[in-house]
């Protein structure tokens, strides 16, 4: 599954690893993560996050 | 105060703000600050950040003592927040600089501050060098630190780093360098500096020293834009101080924040700190009556536990906590046991609301305590009991 980066900060998303302290269980695709997830470092929304290159 | 050059044709042209008190409108500098802003002499002259507009007097007349007629050639702009590029519109008016480096962020930044149409601006990615004859600049973004723009400027041959807000502390003074100036307040104000700016992006320091690190960068001069500059042995001092805030390793500490109204959430309060005293915790108890919520911050964020107490009022909890409990989980501290405390007359949401709250912030929550009117002995025994228990907890913790 692909990583997703954040444009305002450089958090990369990790599907692998999810965000589990945001509820979004690892396994989960960018895709699949919920309209309302915000980065969990900066707090940019989905967004403004753009697929790793 | 008169330009003083920190290392050989490198020289610190800032302004001290002696009467700064309120520190960006929601923490406190009860020592003032400085705005510290760099001059590299160099073939080609370079000013590093520039100060508060409010100095931009201070920096055109610190700027001609140490250049003369000389002229600038070259801006770095480390960070946009108005304390440290206040002045940069004057003075690409003024000084007509050939070139401007900015992050690529803070070239995002830099236009959503001044709207400029044609300023020489130059994005400086991570890695990107420029000679200034003797001198090379070496640029590293450090996003999020505080800033997206945020970025560190590093000169191999002085073996210095200019690390914008990084390292800084809120301090007006005469002297300049960190071992000029008493060690303690030194440290009191780099912790509280730490703790209400740079917390939330702890993550992002860590990953900052450990490139630092593995980049084998040799520093021995750290120039922050506030407060003294850290040479020789305090730039290990510093750095160590910084890991360890951002490992947020908890102390055998608590910290018993609360409002009250008629003194029975305070009575409370006390009875819970000997609970904790009893099991050999030290305990800081903080009414937000008297405490400004970045000073509470400043002893939260190394403690292992935060007792939080409010009466029930209008169906909710006290103004005055609304506002630390908003403040500290934006602040994002880690690894804390909470509980919550209160005092009621007939509703009394006031532990549920506050628990809702511990909750946001991840923490391990113990059961709360709460109790209608005036607590009698033996509510203020449950107190006590929830004093002991959270001194059990923090023992576990501190043995993890």
């Amino acid at each position: 599954m692909e990583k997703y980066v954040c444009t305002l900060c450089g958090y990369v998303y990790d599907p692998e690893v999810g965000d589990p302290d945001s509820g979004i269980a690892p396994g989960t695709s960018f895709a699949d993560i919920p309209d309302d997830w915000v980065c969990p470092i900066c707090g940019a929304g989905k967004e403004d996050f753009e697929l790793e290159s | 105060m008169k330009p003083v050059e920190v290392k050989k044709d490198i020289w610190w042209i800032g302004a001290v703000d002696w009467s700064r008190r309120n520190f960006h409108g929601y923490s406190l500098s009860p020592l003032g600050t400085t705005y510290n802003n760099y001059l590299i002499v160099d073939e080609k002259v370079t000013l590093v950040d520039t100060v508060d507009k409010h100095f931009w007097g201070h920096l055109k007349c610190s700027v001609a003592q140490v250049l003369g007629d000389k002229k600038i050639d070259y801006f770095v702009i480390n960070h946009l927040e108005p304390d440290h590029a206040g002045s940069l519109a004057d003075a690409v008016e003024y000084y007509k600089p050939e070139k401007i480096f900015v992050s690529p962020m803070g070239e995002k930044a830099m236009k959503a501050h001044f709207h400029y149409e044609d300023w020489p601006v130059e994005v400086v990615p991570t890695g990107t060098e420029i000679s200034l004859g003797k001198h090379t600049l070496n640029f590293l973004e450090t996003r999020m630190l505080h800033w997206p723009d945020s970025m560190l400027t590093y000169v191999p041959e002085a073996k210095l780093a200019f690390t914008n807000d990084a390292f800084g502390q809120n301090i007006a003074s005469s002297e300049r360098f960190a071992d000029e100036y008493d060690p303690w307040v030194v440290e009191q104000s780099l912790r509280h500096y730490y703790a209400n700016i740079v917390l939330p992006y702890s993550q992002t320091v860590l990953k900052t020293l450990d490139t630092i690190e593995k980049m084998g960068i040799e520093i021995d001069t750290i120039c922050p834009d506030h407060g003294l500059i850290f040479r020789g042995e305090d730039v290990t001092w510093v750095m160590e101080k910084y890991r360890e805030y951002a490992l947020q390793k908890p102390k055998n500490k608590a910290v018993i924040v609360y409002d009250s109204m008629w003194k029975s959430t305070e009575r409370m309060a006390e009875a819970v700190a000997t609970g904790l005293v009893d099991k050999g915790v030290s305990v800081k108890i903080m009414s937000m009556k008297s405490d400004h919520h970045s000073i509470v911050m400043t002893e939260i964020f190394d403690a292992a536990a935060v007792v939080v107490g409010s009466p029930t009022h209008n169906n909710g909890i006290l103004p005055l906590m609304a506002d630390m409990l908003t403040y500290m989980k934006g602040l994002r501290p880690q690894n804390k046991i909470g509980a919550a405390i209160g005092s009621f007359g007939w509703s009394g949401e006031c532990v549920k609301i506050l628990n809702e709250w511990l909750e946001k912030m991840h923490m391990d929550i113990v059961d709360p305590v709460k109790h209608k009117y005036i607590p009698d002995h033996d509510a203020l025994g449950k107190c006590h009991e929830l004093g002991l228990l959270l001194g059990d907890k923090i023992q576990e913790k501190l043995a993890e």
